[in-house]
């Protein structure tokens, strides 16, 4: 397929401008631009024409069964896409005077509301931008709470599990932090007795998501909470996994003082082929202080931005954070209500129904029902037929499925870490599970089908090798080289070891 | 293409997976066929500069997979006098041969005893085993 | 309303297959201790006609830019965005779909954000580009991420004419980055190159804004090789509008181009979500953050496209990665290209001189001091109103007119001082709204 570029003829055009008779007022000549930017020229039935067939080479939850582990793909309803539409939201300049832009406070106002419920917790800010970035902002706070206590110095390390998202570590170090890793037991549980002696005064906190990656609450979860507080540390709760557990055990109940939420995962905002999300934060009165500037806070039937927070962390991100963002979610939770509750409850009705069905033909590591998500192994697949995780997730393509998580959490090898979400049917259930029995036994008796999988896809296996050692990351006009006429040797399967 | 499996005598071996060839009061390192296998084809050497002190145990360097990141931790401690620049330009060198072409840096050793705490290929080859 | 599809059949079977009686037997190894018990306290569920009802009475509250006529910019454009856009956020394969970790599965994802990189780098003249940061505030954060490591220097300078917002959201990451922000003040409008190299040495780097947040155009030029003579990196925060009539960072000796991408293809929707920009010189590729689409081949040949330098980013790297962005605004981005497919370079010109024509148009017609007159501007421009700007926006506001951003909310001594913004949407007939408005 080609390249928007490639497909430029000089002189062609999409675009029409208002004209007036107005001056055009000079540049001078050391600021201005020599040569134009190489932007496409087409026109617009071709400039919709390449997109259209780029979104048919996409799979989204649109297309089909999307069981990704810890990302949560659910169904994204079509009534919030209208709603954020609407011209009072859309058109509307985030540098309105407040009286202007009431519709927009009330709506982050409620969201906040309906978000400290969920967290159990009081205060809450929408600002950061992403899961990632509430975990940065939440380690901001924790820095700011101890700075305040007199004890920024002292308290430099925070603990993560072997099981955490590599945000978690990532977000450590931006944040200033040194991390400090505990291990998983075998019921996969954080192992208190090895955190015993890893949390002390040197302690800021803890950075856990609950259930873990492995899809299971941590049962020791009151334990940890009381070693934590007792060392004077504070608790994180990742909320990638909320899913599982809304309105059936609320994180501040389970200890944590902060708390992030992913949008774009428990409350339905699209993925949008990597973003955008929102990664709104919940926190203990303690720690409210120092929250993102500004507030969005209720007076009588008033709302307003508050910028008078002299305690405050700062600013994450722009304005009051993705405001589409807040719309989407919002609406999403209005339209269950209460019953959000049933939302969490079917998620893990789905995921023990695969599971259940699913433990016979693939390793279990963890044995105990699970709850939105859970991880197989396919290591006794690799050991008796060299079909690795891999191979058995690019099979799944041919069969008209995305493939689940895989090679992660790190302690499982070959790990399929599976999430099918609330929002999908049984007969799609049965299907996967069709699917993946079919694929295990072709994995003793045909293991070239997987091997050489996925088969129907507009692509075969991509040369990742070639991608790191080429480094072509733009079009490069005249002198783009073309790939082709370099050889893929088949050592490109190789470089999925240890993947 | 890859090379086969080997663990040549001569050499001595560290738990890390890396080697290194004495010879008098220098040293070369690399890694073995263990690393390189476990990491698949090698994209990128991160190597570190002439004259840099390099500590037994610590890491010296970085080499990168498409999917991997590994330190390279060096098996005895001194002073770096080359750098290969073969696997700089051609990190899968390293794969391809892993105790020749593909050695990673020269360094003068600060102490020689340090060779008395490294495994011979029949003891590293028994670790391997149990990895 | 709900959106599951199990009914109580499935339900009872799928129950059977686990081996449980009920589905609150799932939940079984949750301790009793936090539990949460009884029902959520959120309103009753709205069924989609009264959901849509409700969202319509709150934006109905909301004075957008349908409903004044507004001349705010600072930082936030009211720039057209074509039906084209609109089509293509639609699909609901782009709207619905993951990070493109599964190539074979995403090609469609990972050529367009391909193709978006290769236009941020022809806008910009630098040699890669990340798929999108989250705005034109965390991008600057992330830049000076890339100089803390490229230089091993812990001291960021910032002119005091970079937007307001990018400096506080700087000063926020700083001190977990270990960095020291030292700022640069204006003269007149503009930065200093001397004032600003002085404060540059020692630094890593150096971050201007062009244009500026007061809309003048700054010596760029200048500013970068002050910069580098104090071997600090320029960094040059843009505004993509620009781009088509003011000269490309990569062009005059920047290292990185940053900026907020949301005049190119995004509405204003209060704020976000929007996209960033960052750009980079090739030597600096292993420093970047996020994603990066490369172009590869198929096993059998056939062109293809892979994220690619994935041992930066916080999945490999962990706490080691270049930064801990994972989900980004790759949708946003997505709008960002087809905006700019949608113009072309022709357009994309012609757009920005509208811009500035009117501009111009309107300074004459509205007929107050300028606070900088000695400065040549682009689609920005502050005036000086006679009285406390917060009196003039609302007298103008009476006569259905936002006339712009009081600078006093982030500069001192600006008490009555508006920035007065011109996108090609606005008309001569506007324009004659606002100098009675603003003369009222």
């Amino acid at each position: 397929m080609k390249l928007i570029y490639e497909q430029s003829q000089e002189g062609r055009r999409a675009s029409s401008l208002p004209r007036n008779d107005l001056p055009v007022p000079e540049i001078p000549a050391e600021l201005r631009r020599a040569r134009p930017p190489r932007l496409p020229e087409i026109a617009e039935p071709e400039l919709l024409r390449h997109f259209t067939k780029l979104s048919t080479r996409t799979f989204g939850i649109d297309t089909g069964f999307y069981p990704l582990g810890s990302c949560t793909m659910k169904h994204n309803p079509r009534v919030n896409e209208r709603v954020v539409n609407l011209p009072g939201f859309r058109d509307l300049h985030p540098l309105q005077e407040d009286d202007g832009a009431q519709g927009a406070l009330e709506l982050m106002w409620r969201l906040q509301e309906i978000l400290a419920e969920v967290a159990g917790l009081p205060a809450v800010s929408l600002q950061p931008a992403a899961g990632s970035q509430g975990e940065l902002t939440g380690l901001m706070l924790m820095r700011a709470y101890f700075a305040d206590l007199g004890e920024g110095e002292t308290r430099r390390k925070v603990v993560i599990p072997d099981t955490a998202h590599g945000t978690n570590p990532a977000s450590v170090t931006m944040g200033g932090y040194e991390l400090t890793p505990v291990q998983t037991d075998p019921r996969g549980n954080i192992d208190v007795d090895d955190l015993r002696g890893k949390v002390d005064e040197g302690t800021a906190g803890l950075m856990l998501t609950n259930p873990s990656t492995l899809g299971l609450f941590d049962e020791n979860i009151e334990e940890i909470g009381r070693i934590f507080h007792g060392a004077g540390s504070l608790m994180y709760y990742d909320g990638a996994n909320l899913n599982a557990v809304c309105g059936i055990s609320r994180p501040g109940d389970m200890g944590f003082d902060i708390v992030h939420f992913n949008l774009h995962k428990t409350f339905s905002q699209p993925h949008g082929g990597g973003g955008p999300g929102g990664g709104p934060i919940a926190v203990r009165d303690r720690l409210e202080p120092f929250l993102p500037v500004p507030a969005v806070v209720r007076e009588d039937d008033a709302f307003r931005l508050d910028y008078d927070r002299p305690q405050s962390i700062g600013k994450v991100r722009g304005f009051g954070g993705p405001f589409g963002v807040f719309v989407r979610s919002y609406a999403y939770i209005r339209s269950y209500g209460p019953g959000l509750r049933e939302m969490s409850e079917a998620a893990v009705l789905n995921a023990n129904y695969l599971l259940a069905r699913l433990k016979g033909a693939y390793e279990l590591p963890f044995d105990r029902l699970c709850l939105h998500e859970f991880v197989l192994s396919a290591r006794r697949l690799k050991r008796e037929h060299g079909v690795t995780a891999l191979d058995v997730a690019k099979r799944l393509m041919d069969y008209g499925f995305h493939p689940p998580t895989i090679y992660f959490p790190l302690i499982v090898p070959e790990a399929l870490m599976i999430e099918p979400t609330e929002t999908e049917a049984k007969e799609t259930l049965d299907e996967f599970v069709a699917a993946m029995l079919e694929i295990a036994r072709d994995a003793a008796e045909s293991p070239e089908l997987l091997k050489e999988a996925p088969h129907d896809r507009p692509v075969r296996r991509v040369d990742e090798v070639k991608a790191a050692k080429r480094g072509v990351l733009r079009y490069l006009f005249e002198d783009h080289p073309d790939l082709s006429t370099e050889p893929t040797a088949p050592r490109q399967l190789e470089a999925q070891k240890g993947a | 293409m890859a090379a086969a499996e080997s663990y040549p005598d001569g050499l001595k071996y560290h738990s890390e997976h890396d080697w290194a060839r004495v010879d008098g009061e220098e040293a070369t390192l690399g890694i073995t066929w263990f690393a390189q296998d476990a990491l698949g084809e090698l994209v990128h050497y991160e190597p570190p500069a002439e004259g840099a002190e390099v500590a037994k145990g610590s890491s010296y360097g970085e080499v990168e997979s498409v999917k991997a990141v590994s330190d390279l931790i060096a098996p005895l401690s001194g002073t770096v006098i080359e750098v290969n620049a073969k696997v700089v330009d051609e990190p899968e060198t390293v794969n391809e041969d892993p105790y020749g072409e593909g050695w990673l840096v020269r360094i003068r050793l600060g102490d020689s005893s340090e060779t008395e705490g490294l495994m011979d290929a029949a003891a590293y080859k028994s670790f391997v085993a149990e990895q | 309303m709900s959106f599951l599809s199990l009914t109580d059949r499935d339900r009872e079977e799928m129950l059977a297959a686990i081996g449980v009686a009920s589905v609150d037997e799932l939940f079984r190894e949750i301790p009793e201790g936090v539990r949460f018990q009884g029902e959520l306290d959120l309103e009753p569920a709205l069924s989609e006609l009264e959901l849509v009802a409700h969202l319509e009475q709150l934006a109905a509250r909301n004075m957008d830019t349908g409903r004044e006529l507004s001349f705010l910019g600072a930082g936030i454009y009211d720039h057209y965005v074509p039906a084209a856009v609109d089509a293509v956020l639609a699909r609901g394969e782009l709207l619905t779909a993951y990070t493109p970790y599964q190539a074979e599965m995403s090609q469609g994802v990972l050529q367009a954000i391909f193709e978006y990189q290769t236009a941020i780098c022809e806008l910009t003249g630098m040699d890669v580009s990340n798929a999108s940061g989250y705005d034109g505030t965390t991008v600057a954060a992330d830049a000076c991420y890339v100089a803390k490591h490229v230089t091993g220097r812990a001291r960021v300078v910032l002119a005091e004419t970079v937007n307001p917002q990018v400096r506080q959201v700087v000063k926020t990451y700083a001190p977990g980055f270990g960095l020291e922000v030292v700022e640069v003040p204006h003269r007149d409008g503009v930065t200093d190159p001397d004032e600003l190299g002085a404060a540059a040495g020692e630094a890593a780097c150096v971050i201007f804004q062009q244009p500026n947040f007061f809309g003048c155009l700054e010596p760029a030029p200048d500013l970068a090789a002050a910069a580098n003579d104090a071997g600090a990196l320029p960094i040059a925060h843009v505004d993509p509008v620009s781009l088509g009539v003011l000269e490309a960072p990569g062009e005059y000796g920047c290292a990185l181009a940053i900026g907020e991408g949301q005049g190119a293809g995004n509405y204003q929707s209060y704020g976000g979500p929007h996209y960033g920009f960052i750009a980079a010189r090739s030597e600096y590729v292993r420093r970047m953050p996020g994603r990066i689409v490369g172009e590869t081949t198929d096993i059998e040949g056939r062109r293809a496209y892979v994220l690619t330098l994935q041992t930066r980013e916080q999945h490999i790297r962990r706490e080691k990665a270049t930064s801990n962005i994972t989900t980004n605004q790759t949708l946003l981005a997505l709008a960002g290209l087809v905006h700019l497919s949608w113009l072309g370079p022709q357009g994309l010109r012609e757009q920005a001189e509208t811009c500035m024509a009117l501009a111009e148009h309107a300074k004459e017609r509205v007929g107050l001091p300028l606070l900088f007159p000695d400065q040549t501007t682009f689609k920005e421009f502050a005036i000086r109103v006679g009285r406390p700007a917060e009196d003039a926006i609302r007298a103008a506001r009476a006569r259905g007119v936002h006339p712009g951003y009081a600078l006093k909310r982030d500069y001192a001594g600006m008490e009555d001082a508006l920035l007065v913004c011109l996108t090609e949407k606005r008309t001569p007939a506007d324009i004659d709204r606002l100098a009675e408005a603003l003369a009222a």
